[in-house]
C-alpha cells in the first residue's frame, strides 16, 4: 500500500487482460462541443508529445505545443536507432501480448507496475498499424510484409525498424500528424520556447510560464491540463547519448510544484556506445543495440593484451557474454551487458588506448551473410574475399549509417577492424510519478514518455522507449485525459492576469535575474562537467553507500559554488543559449542530489541500479523483494529537502523471481 | 489547396523552361542539318537550295514564328526566375565553393544564355534580316556567297566561336536538365541520357563551329 | 585547457539579431585536437570567449550525432563543411590542417532569417510540411499493418527519401536558395507509398504553393543540393515532384 494518499495508482480492478478494455469502455467522455473549449498544453514534441498533440487535436481539444528546439522535428526521439517493439507475432515465433508484458516486467527487474505494462503491450500492435498508415517506411521483406529484428532481453523477433533510423521515421510520422493539425489551426505551435514553470490554481495545474528563447520574453499560457513530455534527464551525467539540449527542467519545475518524482536513481547505461576519446568530448554516441544481433562482443583472454584485434586468434578471444549467459548470449538486457563490459575492463581486459572498451565484431556474421548471399545469387564455390564482399554488402544495407557514423567519429573503418564500444548513459527509467491515467500527483498535470517513471521498472528493454512514447501519446492519454477533463467542462479559461500566473512569472523572472547578476568566473559547462563527473563516478554503473554519501556532499558544495560563481554572458532579453544552459544545469544540480539519495535509500541491486554491496557471488544484481518492491516517490519539500513515499508493487500475474538470462 | 496558378509557380515556370528548351534543341538539329549542306563542297548549290526552301516553305514560316515565341518565352521565364532566385538570397555568402558540388556551366546558365542572346542578335543581323529583306523585296539571295563574305573576317569568326562555345555549355547542362525538369530521371536511363546530352552538345556544336572555320580557312569554296 | 596541437583562425559571422547588420569576426583557437568534432571546437572557442568576458557565438545544435538536423554551419563555402555525407556535428577536426583559416557563415536564405550569429529560423520548413506533408489518418483509423503490402524497392526508395533531416543544407548551398530537395523528399516518400496515393495531387500542389510563398528560389538542376545533402537525398526526388506536380495540375478540378 502506498504511504501517501496521493500515491493512488488507480489501476482498474479485474483481470489483467481486461483492465484496459474495461477502463476504455467506462471512462468518462467529453462531448465534441465541450472539447472545443478545453485547452491542453503539451511541453515537448518528441514521440510522446507530438503523438499526444496530434491525437488530442484530432479529437477536438485546443492544443498548444511547446518545444525548445527550432522545430518539433528535432526532439531527441529522432535519434533512436534500432527499432520499436510490438507483439504482432508476424514471425510466428510465439510472441503474444502476454509475452511482451512478461519480458518487459522481467527486463525491468520486477520494479514496474503490472497494469501499466500490460496496457503497453496491448496497444503495441496499434502503434505499428498507426505508423504504417501514416507512411512510416518500415523495413520490408521481398513479399511486401513488414520485417522484424531481434533485440535484447527477448527470444522472439518483435522489433520493427527502419534501417538504423527508426526513431527518426517514427518521429517524422508523429511530427507530420502534428503539423497537419498545426496547418488546420487545431494546434498552436511554440517552437524555441522553454517551459520554466507550471502554474497551479486551487490545487490544480492550470498553465505554464514559458520563455520565448529568441526574445527572452516570458509568456503565460493557460491550459485545462498540462502534459509534460519533455524526455529524460540523462544529461545530469554531462556525457550521455542524449542531445545537448535534453534536460530535466520541465519535469523538475513540475516536481517542485508538487509532482512526486519516481525512482530517480534508475538510469540506463547502454552497453554499445563509442568510447570517450578525450576531455573535449561533449556527448557520446550510441551504436544501436540491433548491432548486438549480428555482432559478437569479446575481449582478449589475456589481460593487457596489446595486439591488434586481427592478430588475436579465435581461441584467445573471450566472448564473455556468450560464456556467462549462454541462453541469451549477446542479447542480454542492457544493464547486464553494460555491467559485464565494465567487469571485464575493470579486471584489465579492456582494449584500445584507454583500455575502457570492448570489441563488437562483425567479421563472423559478415561471412555468414556472404555465404547466404552467394547462394541467393547462385555463385558456386565463391572465394573467401567474394563471400566477405557480399557479406559486407548485406551489413552495409542493414547498418550502413551506423558504420559510417562510427568511422566518422573514430576515424577507424569498422568493416575492417572491430568496433570498440563501452557503456554510456542513455536513458532514465525514473521520472515524474504518474498513476494509470498518466497523471502526476498534481491534478491536471500529466507526464508522458520518458518523462514519467511508469513502464520500464529498473531497466528498459531495447526498442521499448519508442513503444512507450507512442503508446502514451496515441493510445493512452486520449482516453485517460477524458477522465479528468470531463469534470472540467464548466471551467472557463482562466485569464492569465490571475495572481497565480503573475506570481509564477515573477519567480521565474527573479531566478533569471539572479543567474544574470552572479557574473562569476566559471562557465556553465564547467559546473555541468563537474556534476557529470561526480554522478558518473559515484552514481553511475556501480554505486555504493559511501560513494553516494560523498556525492551528495559534493553536489551540495558544487551547487553552492554555482550560485556564487557562475558566469552567464549576454543579456536576458535576447537569444542566449548560455542562459538556457544555466537554468538547466541549476536544475540538474538539484536532481543529482535526489538521484544519489534515492540510490542510497535503495539497499538492493535491481536493473540499472547496481549497489556493489548487493550482488551475488557471480557478480549479478541481488534484489531485495521483501523490502524494496516499491516505487520510491519523492515529494519535494523545498530548499532541497525531500520526503520519501512508497508505492508498493503488487505482482498478481507474474511470479516474481530472480532474473536469469543464463 | 493552393490557389497558385500553374504558370506562376516556380515549378510551372521551370517546366516552361524545360519544354521550350527541348523544343529549341529540336530546332538545332534542323539548323545544323542545313548548315552541314555546305560540306557537300559543291560551291553552295545544295546549301542555297535548302536555304531557299527554308525561307519560302509555308510550314517552316509558321514554325519560325513558333521558334521565336519559344526563344522569347525561354528568355522571359529565365529572367523572371533569375529575379525570383536573386530575391531568395538577399545577403550573399562571403565565401562560396561551388566547384565542390556542381559544374561551373550549371551555375552559369544565365551568363551563358545572355552571351547566346548577344550572339543571336549578331547572327540574326548577319543572316536572318538579309534573308527576310530578300524575301520581301523578291530578290534572290545567294546565302552561300553572303556567308563566305561574312566569315572572311576574323573577329566575326571569333564571335561565332564564342557563341557556339556558349551554346555548347548551355546544352551540356540544359539537355539533361530539361528532362529532369519535365520529371524524367531514374537510375537506369538518366546516365544514358546524360551521355546522350553531352554527345549531342559536342557533335552539334562541332558541326556549327566547323562552318565559320572551314569557310574562313577556305576549305569550303 | 589544451587538448591537441592544431591552431586555427576562424572567421565567424556575428549578428546580434535578425534586424541587426552582421559581419565576419576573426578569432584564434589553439590546442585543437583532430578528434574533436567541429562543434566541440566551437565549444572550446566559446569557453575561451566566456572566460574573456565576451559574447559567445550562438549556433544551433542538439543531438550531435547527425540526425536531428539542427546544426547548420556554412563552412568555407560549403554547408556542413568539406566532408561528404556528414552534418556539421559529425565533421571532425581531422578534416582540417593546423594553421587553416576557416570561414563560418549561417545558412543564407530569405526564407531562413538569421536569429543570431549562426542560428537561423527554419520554420518555413515546418509550414511546408503543415501544408501537406502528411497522410490524413487520425489516430485509431489504421488497419492491420500487414494489410498494406509494399514492394521492397518502393519501400526502400520511400525510406531513402524519408531520411531527410530537414537541416536546410540544400537551401543553403543552392545558388538559387531553392528548397526543392527538401520538399521533393517528402512528396516522394508519400508518392511512393500506397498510403500516400489518396491525397497525392492535393499534397504536391499545396506543398509547392507553400514553398513558393515562403520565398525559396527555383531549381536550376546544378545538383549541388544532392552532393551536399548529409543524407544523400537524390535529385530523382525532384524529378518525381516535377512529374507529380504536372500530373496534379492536369488532373486538378480547381
Amino acid at each position: 500500500m502506498a504511504t501517501s494518499p496521493k500515491l493512488d495508482a488507480k489501476i482498474p480492478k479485474g483481470e489483467i487482460d481486461q483492465k484496459w478494455s474495461k477502463y476504455r469502455s467506462t471512462v468518462h467522455l467529453v462531448n465534441p462541443a465541450n472539447k472545443r473549449s478545453l485547452e491542453v498544453i503539451i511541453v515537448g514534441s518528441g514521440l510522446a508529445g507530438a503523438s499526444a498533440a496530434a491525437s488530442l487535436a484530432e479529437m477536438g481539444y485546443k492544443v498548444k505545443v511547446f518545444c525548445f528546439q527550432d522545430s518539433p522535428r528535432r526532439a531527441h526521439s529522432i535519434a533512436a536507432q534500432g527499432g520499436i517493439n510490438a507483439a504482432k507475432n508476424y514471425q510466428n515465433d510465439g510472441d503474444s501480448v502476454y509475452r511482451l508484458f512478461y519480458d518487459t516486467i522481467k527486463g525491468g527487474d520486477y520494479r514496474s507496475r503490472e497494469g501499466n505494462v500490460h496496457r503497453l503491450a496491448e496497444v503495441s500492435g496499434n502503434i505499428i498499424d498507426q505508423c504504417v498508415a501514416q507512411g512510416v517506411p518500415f523495413a520490408r521483406e521481398y513479399g511486401g510484409v513488414l520485417s522484424n529484428r531481434s533485440f535484447g532481453g527477448t527470444q522472439v523477433q518483435r522489433t520493427f525498424y527502419a534501417a538504423g533510423q527508426t526513431g527518426q521515421q517514427l518521429l517524422l510520422g508523429a511530427y507530420s500528424a502534428l503539423q497537419r493539425q498545426v496547418g488546420m489551426g487545431a494546434v498552436k505551435l511554440y517552437a524555441r520556447h522553454e517551459m520554466l514553470d507550471v502554474v497551479n490554481i486551487d490545487g490544480k495545474c492550470r498553465g505554464i510560464i514559458a520563455r520565448d528563447v529568441i526574445t527572452g520574453k516570458l509568456e503565460r499560457h493557460f491550459g485545462h491540463a498540462v502534459l509534460i513530455a519533455s524526455g529524460g534527464y540523462g544529461n545530469v551525467f554531462y556525457l550521455s547519448t542524449n542531445a545537448m539540449g535534453s534536460n530535466v527542467t520541465a519535469a523538475w519545475k513540475a516536481h517542485k510544484k508538487g509532482a512526486f518524482f519516481g525512482n530517480p536513481c534508475y538510469t540506463q547505461i547502454h552497453p554499445t556506445c563509442i568510447p570517450v576519446s578525450g576531455d573535449h568530448q561533449s556527448k557520446l554516441t550510441l551504436m544501436s543495440e540491433s548491432l548486438r544481433n549480428d555482432g559478437r562482443i569479446w575481449v582478449p583472454k589475456k589481460a593487457g593484451d596489446t595486439r591488434k584485434a586481427s592478430e588475436i586468434p579465435e581461441e584467445e578471444r573471450d566472448y564473455y557474454l556468450e560464456r556467462r549467459y549462454p541462453a541469451f548470449g549477446n542479447l542480454v538486457p542492457r544493464d547486464v551487458a553494460s555491467r559485464a563490459a565494465k567487469e571485464r575492463c575493470d579486471a584489465g581486459f579492456g582494449v584500445g588506448a584507454s583500455k575502457l572498451a570492448v570489441y563488437l565484431d562483425f567479421s563472423a556474421n559478415m561471412m555468414r551473410y556472404g555465404q547466404i548471399e552467394a547462394n541467393k545469387q547462385n555463385i558456386h564455390n565463391p572465394s573467401k574475399e567474394k563471400i566477405r564482399e557480399l557479406g559486407m554488402g548485406v551489413v552495409k544495407e542493414k547498418y550502413g549509417n551506423l558504420f559510417d557514423m562510427y568511422k566518422q567519429i573514430t576515424g577507424e573503418d569498422p568493416y575492417e577492424i572491430p568496433m570498440r564500444i563501452y557503456p554510456a548513459v542513455h536513458y532514465t527509467m525514473g521520472g515524474l510519478w504518474v498513476d494509470y491515467n498518466l497523471m502526476t500527483t498534481v491534478p491536471g498535470l500529466y507526464a508522458l514518455g520518458e518523462a514519467n517513471f511508469s513502464d520500464h521498472g529498473a531497466n528498459r528493454l531495447g526498442a521499448s522507449a519508442l513503444m512507450q512514447g507512442l503508446a502514451d501519446g496515441y493510445f493512452v492519454i486520449p482516453y485517460t485525459i477524458g477522465d479528468y477533463l470531463s469534470e472540467e467542462i464548466r471551467t472557463k479559461a482562466i485569464p492569465t492576469d490571475h495572481e497565480a500566473f503573475v506570481k509564477a512569472e515573477a519567480e521565474v523572472q527573479e531566478r533569471i535575474n539572479k543567474l544574470m547578476t552572479i557574473k562569476g568566473t566559471k562557465s556553465v559547462d564547467h559546473f555541468h562537467k563537474q556534476l557529470g563527473k561526480i554522478m558518473w563516478e559515484k552514481c553511475g554503473m556501480a554505486r555504493n553507500a559511501a560513494g553516494l554519501k560523498q556525492a551528495i556532499e559534493e553536489i551540495k558544495k558544487l551547487r553552492e559554488e554555482f550560485w556564487k560563481d557562475v558566469r552567464v554572458t549576454g543579456e536576458a532579453n535576447e537569444f542566449n543559449p548560455e542562459l538556457e544552459k544555466a537554468g538547466r544545469v541549476a536544475d540538474f544540480l538539484e536532481l543529482g542530489e535526489l538521484m544519489c539519495m534515492d540510490a542510497l535509500n535503495r539497499n538492493e541491486s535491481c536493473g540499472g541500479h547496481f549497489r556493489e554491496e548487493y550482488q551475488t557471488e557471480e557478480g549479478e544484481a541481488k534484489r531485495d523483494d521483501d523490502n524494496f518492491a516499491y516505487v520510491a516517490a519523492w515529494e519535494n519539500k523545498g530548499n532541497n529537502a525531500w520526503e520519501l513515499h512508497k508505492e508498493e508493487l503488487i505482482f498478481e500475474n507474474i511470479k516474481i523471481a530472480a532474473r536469469s538470462y543464463k | 489547396m493552393s490557389k497558385e496558378n500553374f504558370l506562376q509557380s516556380s515549378l510551372g515556370k521551370k517546366l516552361v523552361m524545360g519544354i521550350t528548351g527541348l523544343f529549341l534543341i529540336t530546332f538545332l538539329i534542323v539548323h545544323v542539318g542545313c548548315n552541314a549542306c555546305i560540306f557537300a563542297n559543291d560551291g553552295g548549290v545544295l546549301f542555297n537550295e535548302v536555304c531557299h526552301f527554308m525561307s519560302h516553305n509555308f510550314f517552316i514560316r509558321v514554325m519560325e514564328i513558333v521558334l521565336f515565341a519559344g526563344i522569347f518565352t525561354h528568355m522571359i521565364q529565365a529572367l523572371l526566375l533569375t529575379m525570383k532566385n536573386n530575391k531568395a538570397r538577399p545577403i550573399k555568402y562571403a565565401v562560396t565553393n561551388g566547384a565542390s558540388n556542381s559544374k561551373w556551366y550549371s551555375r552559369s546558365m544565365g551568363v551563358l544564355g545572355s552571351l547566346l542572346l548577344m550572339f543571336f542578335v549578331v547572327h540574326w543581323a548577319h543572316f536572318w534580316v538579309p534573308t527576310k529583306v530578300a524575301v520581301f523585296t523578291g530578290q534572290e539571295e545567294n546565302t552561300f556567297e553572303h556567308m563566305k563574305e561574312i566569315f572572311s573576317k576574323e573577329y566575326v569568326v571569333a564571335i561565332y566561336l564564342l557563341g557556339i562555345i556558349s551554346l555548347c555549355y548551355h546544352l551540356l547542362h540544359g539537355f539533361p536538365s530539361a528532362f529532369q525538369t519535365v520529371g524524367l530521371n531514374n537510375k537506369k536511363y538518366t546516365p544514358l541520357l546524360k551521355k546522350a546530352g553531352a554527345t549531342f552538345a559536342i557533335v552539334v556544336c562541332t558541326l556549327f563551329a566547323a562552318m565559320p572555320i572551314t569557310v574562313y580557312l577556305g576549305i569550303i569554296k | 585547457m589544451s587538448h591537441g596541437n592544431m591552431n586555427l583562425t576562424l572567421k565567424v559571422w556575428k549578428q546580434k539579431n535578425k534586424d541587426a547588420k552582421g559581419a565576419l569576426e576573426t578569432y584564434q583557437v589553439k590546442g585543437i585536437s583532430p578528434d574533436m568534432s567541429f562543434l566541440e571546437m566551437f565549444d572550446v572557442l566559446n569557453e575561451q570567449l566566456i572566460t574573456e568576458g565576451k559574447d559567445p557565438i550562438a549556433f544551433d545544435h542538439d543531438c550531435r550525432e547527425g540526425i536531428c538536423g539542427m546544426c547548420s554551419m556554412f563552412i568555407n563555402g560549403r554547408p556542413h563543411g568539406p566532408v561528404k555525407g556528414v552534418t556539421t556535428c559529425q565533421l571532425h577536426m581531422r578534416s582540417f590542417k593546423d594553421g587553416d583559416t576557416i570561414v563560418v557563415e549561417p545558412w543564407r536564405s530569405a526564407a531562413f532569417p538569421v536569429v543570431k550569429d549562426l542560428a537561423v529560423d527554419r520554420s518555413a520548413f515546418d509550414r511546408v510540411i503543415a501544408a501537406g506533408g502528411f497522410v490524413s489518418v487520425n489516430t485509431g483509423n489504421a488497419k492491420d499493418a500487414n494489410n498494406i503490402l509494399i514492394n521492397k524497392d518502393d519501400a526502400d526508395d520511400a525510406f531513402n527519401a524519408a531520411a531527410c533531416i530537414g537541416c536546410g543544407a540544400c537551401v543553403a548551398t543552392c545558388k538559387n536558395g531553392s528548397a526543392m530537395l527538401f520538399v521533393s523528399a517528402k512528396v516522394s516518400q508519400l508518392a511512393l507509398l500506397p498510403q500516400g496515393q489518396i491525397e497525392k495531387e492535393a499534397r504536391v500542389l499545396s506543398m509547392v504553393g507553400q514553398m513558393d510563398d515562403e520565398g525559396f528560389g527555383a531549381c536550376s538542376v546544378t545538383g549541388a543540393c544532392e552532393i551536399e545533402c548529409p543524407k544523400g537525398i537524390s535529385l530523382e526526388n525532384i524529378a518525381r515532384m516535377n512529374r507529380e506536380y504536372l500530373g496534379a495540375n492536369i488532373k486538378s478540378k480547381h
